[in-house]
């Protein structure tokens, strides 16, 4: 029974050390982690330094799924972010300062936090169904972007910018760490506060938490916030990393990856409940499957079709039909599913 | 409205204009074709030419997979669902068919070929849908990571088509009355479009279609083929993509993996903008065109321009959603 409980999780975690254990096969220095010039090198790194976007927008995904909701327009904002920071870059007097990065950085992430209360204000005040909301900045943002850049691949030379892509602290990627920071702070105000408690009654039923005394709209409004922040930080690592902002293909489909972390966490699409470190599990599992489809000689495009069978899968052991065959028990009669 | 009826004096025909109010079902149509309307007469004024029927028939023209797709979503959105793959089985249909024609396939069996995997992965992915209760949203996600990996299995590289029965028909003209002409692929659209008016408001699935829409439970007491209903929309909409991504095939000559990135959107923008309800159960096959014809005339404005981005297109694509929706969200909550 407790085992049952906790499967979502077991589930995930296992996938993971399975493909883990598929690459130490094929490549056996793939655990194999190295200091060099005082920088930790090698595979496992590679993967955490490259999931921490995925992992930072999933983080902010996980709060939004689990108010019954859905941010679509993630992969948009990060282009949104990036292009801010770079062109405020660009178009300074002295792009190469640090306190430029400060103030872009600054500014990048404001935007993104106005993007975020646009996002919550249609979600929360107008009742505009979450997919259908988020669909619109999704398309104009990646617009919006293109507009900022004008159209074009805006580069920048920074070495104070590069830092928060492909910089190291103490041994680590400047990357995991922001990651890390992030889903620390997060893992603290929902499982050490009430917040999580109340993200997850919103996420049961609305309507009952407001009359319950709970700020249903409030905590819907601030979880998009919060979401469009995260997407804003991952853009920024995303910019940072390739030092330029590609309004186009910055974040491209992320909002799928971080959709599809954290249903892999074993976070409920149907809203009520969430769990933070299955989604980091379930990042991971997607960076590291990301990683293993070249290795194992499958073009690295392929990799969608993976995807596509771990989704499958994953809903499949959702779905309350397959639970109850598990259960050999006839399915409670079922309610339509809320967000299509 | 019942108790106007006893009174006794019968209104002059200008009452009966002034206090003409179109039912509700129609306002969100009309308001794109009065939004139609007014583009194209802005366009006219401002840009030479603008006005020719040649540049109405080009949105036909160079929208014509648009439309296929339009037809089946819309299907698929009067249920309530939603179909996020679409696109992708556009580029998959394009590789399958260009691939094949390659390896030597006689045209109508590679035509039959992609019309059979197109549907069947609709049918799939209702069966899913139904069967397993997984929301519409991500089971059509999966499918569309599926497409598109199974269009990376085919090839990375582009693939050019060269048989001769698709370049006759992307390069054949339809002339019209006039001196106007249009291609093959717009008699291949208005008939689907046709064929899914005339179903979905003339038959038995269609009423189905509705009923699911408005209440799924409610038509299930009712003693409605739910299931089959529910499956058969997305067999529709796969069927239509892959329709779709034939005539894209044509249009391109071309199959390649990354052909129609972000077309389901597209679609959906055009459904919406079309005023079919999202929350389903409401909504016109006829809006959807009008969707589509909207969708292609700002791309007409942009082109006309000449100092308007490109991106301007996504901008206001967007900035059109989020006005039909909160229009959309304003007729439901005075409903209600």
């Amino acid at each position: 029974m407790r085992e049952l409980l906790r499967r979502p999780l077991f589930w995930s975690t296992l996938a993971l050390l399975l493909l883990i254990a598929l690459n130490t096969a094929v490549t056996p220095s793939f655990l194999s982690v190295r200091l060099q010039d005082g920088h930790l090198y090698g595979s496992l790194i590679d993967i955490l330094r490259n999931g921490a976007p995925v992992l930072l927008v999933a983080l902010g995904m996980t709060l939004v799924i689990a108010t019954r909701g859905i941010d679509l327009s993630v992969g948009a904002v990060a282009a949104i972010a990036g292009a801010v920071a770079c062109v405020y870059i660009a178009g300074s007097d002295r792009p190469a300062a640090t306190s430029t990065v400060v103030s872009a950085v600054a500014l990048a992430v404001g935007v993104c936090i106005l993007l975020g209360l646009w996002n919550g204000f249609l979600v929360s005040v107008f009742g505009i169904q979450p997919i259908i909301a988020t669909l619109v900045l999704m398309t104009a943002g990646r617009g919006l972007a293109m507009l900022i850049t004008d159209g074009q691949i805006t580069t920048v030379v920074n070495p104070a910018f590069k830092v928060l892509g492909a910089g190291f602290v103490a041994t680590l990627p400047v990357a995991i760490l922001i990651a890390l920071a992030v889903f620390a702070v997060t893992a603290v105000l929902a499982r050490r506060t009430a917040l999580g408690m109340l993200i997850e009654s919103v996420g049961i039923n609305p309507e009952a938490s407001r009359l319950a005394g709970v700020r249903a709209r409030t905590i819907t409004w601030t979880v998009y916030v919060f979401c469009a922040f995260c997407a804003g930080v991952a853009g920024l690592m995303i910019a940072s990393n390739t030092s330029a902002a590609d309004a186009n293909n910055a974040g491209l489909w992320i909002e799928l990856d971080a959709i599809l972390a954290v249903v892999i966490g074993g976070t409920s699409l149907a809203g009520g409940k969430f769990s933070l470190l299955g989604t980091l599990v379930g990042a991971m599992f997607i960076q590291t499957l990301a990683t293993t489809i070249p290795t194992i000689g499958i073009p690295a495009e392929a990799n969608y079709l993976f995807k596509a069978v771990v989704v499958i899968a994953v809903c499949l052991l959702q779905s309350p039909r397959a639970r109850a065959a598990f259960r050999s028990r006839r399915p409670v009669s079922t309610v339509k599913a809320g967000a299509a | 409205m019942t108790t106007s009826t006893s009174v006794t004096a019968s209104p002059t025909f200008l009452d009966r204009v002034r206090t003409y109010s179109p039912p509700r079902r129609y306002l969100p149509v009309a308001a794109t074709v009065a939004l139609l309307i007014g583009m194209f007469g802005a366009g006219s004024l401002r840009y030479q030419g603008f006005a020719d029927p040649q540049v109405v028939l080009n949105l036909f023209v160079d929208n014509a997979f648009l439309l296929v797709l339009g037809v089946g979503m819309t299907f698929v959105i009067l249920t309530g669902g939603i179909d996020l793959s679409v696109g992708s089985v556009v580029a998959l249909s394009t590789m399958i068919a260009a691939s094949t024609l390659q390896a030597g396939w006689p045209a109508p069996v590679t035509i039959i070929a992609v019309l059979v995997s197109g549907t069947l992965l609709g049918t799939l992915m209702g069966l899913v849908i139904h069967y397993f209760e997984v929301q519409p949203f991500i089971a059509s996600l999966a499918v569309m990571f599926l497409a598109r990996g199974l269009c990376y299995l085919i090839s990375v590289e582009s693939i050019p088509i060269r048989e001769g029965t698709f370049t006759a028909f992307a390069q054949g003209s339809v002339p019209l009355p006039g001196g106007y002409h249009v291609t093959p692929s717009v008699v291949v659209a208005v008939v689907v479009f046709a064929i899914g008016a005339w179903v979905l408001h003339m038959t038995r699935f269609g009423r189905t279609v509705y009923a699911v829409g408005g209440s799924e439970s409610s038509a299930h007491l009712m003693g409605l083929r739910v299931a089959f209903v529910k499956v058969g929309v997305y067999t529709i909409s796969g069927l239509c993509s892959a329709l779709a991504g034939l005539l894209f095939a044509a249009y391109t000559l071309s199959g390649y993996s990354l052909h129609a990135v972000g077309m389901e959107l597209d679609a959906i923008a055009a459904v919406v903008i079309g005023g079919t309800l999202l929350t389903g159960g409401r909504g016109l096959l006829l809006g959807t065109m009008f969707g589509v014809l909207l969708l292609g005339t700002i791309q007409t404005f942009i082109s006309f321009d000449g100092t308007l981005s490109s991106w301007w297109t996504k901008i206001s694509i967007g900035t059109l959603l989020l006005i039909f929706v909160v229009i959309q969200r304003l007729l439901t909550r005075r409903q209600n």
